[in-house]
């Protein structure tokens, strides 16, 4: 698989209260927590970000809260994947459970401007930027992970399991 | 080779005789714990898995604590949510109004959580209950609603951080300016998917109410868990609160850490976090002049009985500045009725203060304490981010209790010797 996407910029620590602010949390309904994802760092950005958009930050993206809310309010947006120079644990878990693409790739992170578009090769973590002439190696997804995204989740993955 | 007492407790869970940093392992859970907030989404993917039953009705908690007592409609459908799956699931540990505290109290109060129990919460300060000599983290709905289905959760085997804390703390310096010093000097990632080993003479003198409050923010240097061996404290603590076997786990001398980092603790002062990261931090000589308009008390960091009686030490016989709101916030009703038995209620409401019932509330910018564009408070609570206690333009600043109280009474943030006050140590 591979995603193309125009890049949104974001810095270090992009905690959890910031990509779905915790008075939004009376729901878990996709559609609604993505109207409101980023809000606090800015109010346009769930208007402005377009299907297949990518996110590339810092360190410890996704810190704070263990809210799940998040990688929803994320995918909700229509955002194909985010690319950081590291992810908070939580967050790194969650997005695997409930299939958010993510890859850790700090070169990107250094090289990528916002409102570039960035081509990602899933299978190998391989990501070019556009028109740059740039393609980096992004950390490759562990075994486990890629078992998970293969099975669609981790709810699917123990159930496939509990059957067999 | 010796193990810590973190890779000690996974080995067991998973069976295994060893277990090494980095090892992707399963290990079977003791209990699960969702809130108000992150367990509507695992029941309703428990649902949806379409099982009929959960794996153990004893060893899942349900704590709708963020919003409640309700404060919307919104919110009352979560909670319903929660109490429907209860009744129906036959959950033996929902914890409905008037039983509900603070998660991250109430289970330990209860004896939910023993030394060397394995604890998943979706809630990133399940890594409270290190304080008990525990492995508990804090996980996301999904891996909440598995662990309700299966009584399993994978998990990396995280590397270890030993802290060292030597020395005797100087008045009104707690185990919040501890955890927070630490985090001031590690940064909100320094201790990012590893665990922290809280050791040391100060430790070994720490209160249990001190010891949850550092391993609580364990999550704020971005740790997996915080853990502190148990001793005669943790004996103490958790005799008479459950008749379930539980085991004293302990490192062994030729564990291997990642890193060693050691702290004088006579040379801490109380520490405030400013916005908007809880590593944002400085000795309370260093704050300046930070006028307040709210204190609040409370939380699962800080609501505890003992916060409670720092608090109330500090502003008997005071009033708070006229400009300030004071919300004190007990974290369960044990704590509440005991705070109110012991005549703080009457010192907090005599200073100007309001006493809120146990929630989360302002915590997290939920309800019952929310801030103004422009308008600062000062809290005993974990998170300083962005908009966490209300407007995007508000700011929290984190402090200890007592430090917490004298800025209520000073009008800004401010030590409780600037008023006189002595400490009870």
């Amino acid at each position: 698989m591979r995603l193309t996407g125009k890049v949104w910029k974001f810095g270090d620590n992009i905690d959890t209260d910031v990509i779905i602010p915790a008075r939004h949390l009376t729901t878990f309904d996709s559609r609604e927590l993505a109207r409101h994802c980023m809000e606090d760092k800015d109010p346009s950005f769930a208007q402005k970000v377009k299907p297949g958009d990518i996110i590339v930050a810092g360190r410890n993206f996704g810190c704070g809260s263990s809210r799940e809310h998040a990688p929803i309010a994320l995918k909700g947006c229509g955002l194909s994947c985010v690319v950081a120079r590291s992810f908070a644990r939580i967050f790194f878990r969650n997005a695997f459970n409930m299939g958010l693409l993510i890859f850790e790739c700090p070169e990107v992170v250094d090289a990528v401007e916002e409102g570039d578009t960035i081509e990602i090769d899933v299978a190998s973590g391989k990501i070019s930027i556009a028109g740059k002439g740039l393609s980096f190696a992004a950390q490759p997804i562990p075994p486990f992970m890629q078992e998970l995204l293969r099975d669609g989740g981790l709810i699917p993955h123990i159930m496939k399991r509990m059957k067999r | 080779m010796g193990m810590t007492i973190t890779e000690k407790i996974l080995a067991q869970g998973a069976g295994l005789a060893e277990v090494k940093p980095g090892q992707l392992i399963e290990v079977q859970i003791e209990m699960a714990l969702g809130n108000d907030i992150t367990a509507p989404l695992s029941i309703d993917i428990v649902r949806s898995a379409g099982v009929k039953s959960v794996f153990d009705r004893e060893k899942i908690a349900l704590v709708p604590d963020h919003f409640v007592p309700n404060k919307d409609i919104k919110a009352a459908t979560q909670v319903k949510i929660l109490r429907d799956f209860a009744k129906e699931f036959g959950i033996v540990n929902y914890f409905e109004l008037g039983e509900m505290g603070i998660e991250h109290a109430l289970l330990p109060e209860k004896g939910m959580v023993l030394p060397g129990d394995i604890v998943i919460g979706a809630d990133s300060h399940t890594c409270t209950y290190g304080a008990l000599g525990a492995f508990a983290t804090g996980v996301g709905s999904t891996d909440l609603a598995a662990a309700m289905i299966t009584g399993k959760v994978w998990l990396k085997v995280p590397e270890s951080i030993k802290f060292i804390f030597h020395g005797k703390r100087p008045p009104f310096v707690y185990g919040k300016d501890l955890i927070l010093y630490t985090i001031g000097q590690i940064g909100v990632d320094g201790a990012l998917y590893r665990a922290m080993e809280f050791t040391g003479e100060a430790i070994d003198n720490l209160p249990m109410a001190d010891r949850f409050t550092m391993a609580n923010m364990a999550i704020e240097a971005g740790g997996k868990n915080g853990i502190i061996a148990p001793d005669k404290a943790t004996e103490a603590y958790v005799r008479g609160r459950s008749q379930r076997k539980h085991r004293f786990y302990a490192s062994d001398k030729d564990a291997t850490y990642v890193e060693t980092i050691e702290y004088d603790v006579s040379k801490i002062e109380p520490q405030v976090a400013f916005p908007h990261l809880p590593s944002n931090t400085r000795g309370i000589s260093g704050v300046g002049d930070v006028p307040i308009d709210q204190a609040v008390i409370g939380s699962c960091t800080n609501g505890r009985l003992e916060d409670l009686e720092v608090a109330a030490h500090v502003l008997r016989g005071r009033k708070v500045a006229s400009h300030v709101r004071l919300i004190v916030i007990p974290a369960t009703p044990w704590i509440y009725r005991q705070a109110m038995h012991q005549g703080l209620f009457d010192i907090f409401l005599e200073a100007g203060g309001i006493i809120s019932p146990p929630t989360c509330g302002p915590c997290l910018g939920g309800h019952m304490g929310i801030l103004a564009k422009g308008e600062r408070a000062i809290a005993t609570t974990n998170r300083n981010f962005v908009g966490r206690m209300g407007h995007p333009e508000s700011e929290v600043y984190l402090a200890n209790p007592a430090v917490t109280a004298a800025s209520a009474v000073l009008g800004r943030i401010g030590g409780p010797e600037e008023l006189g006050v002595m400490s009870k140590d």
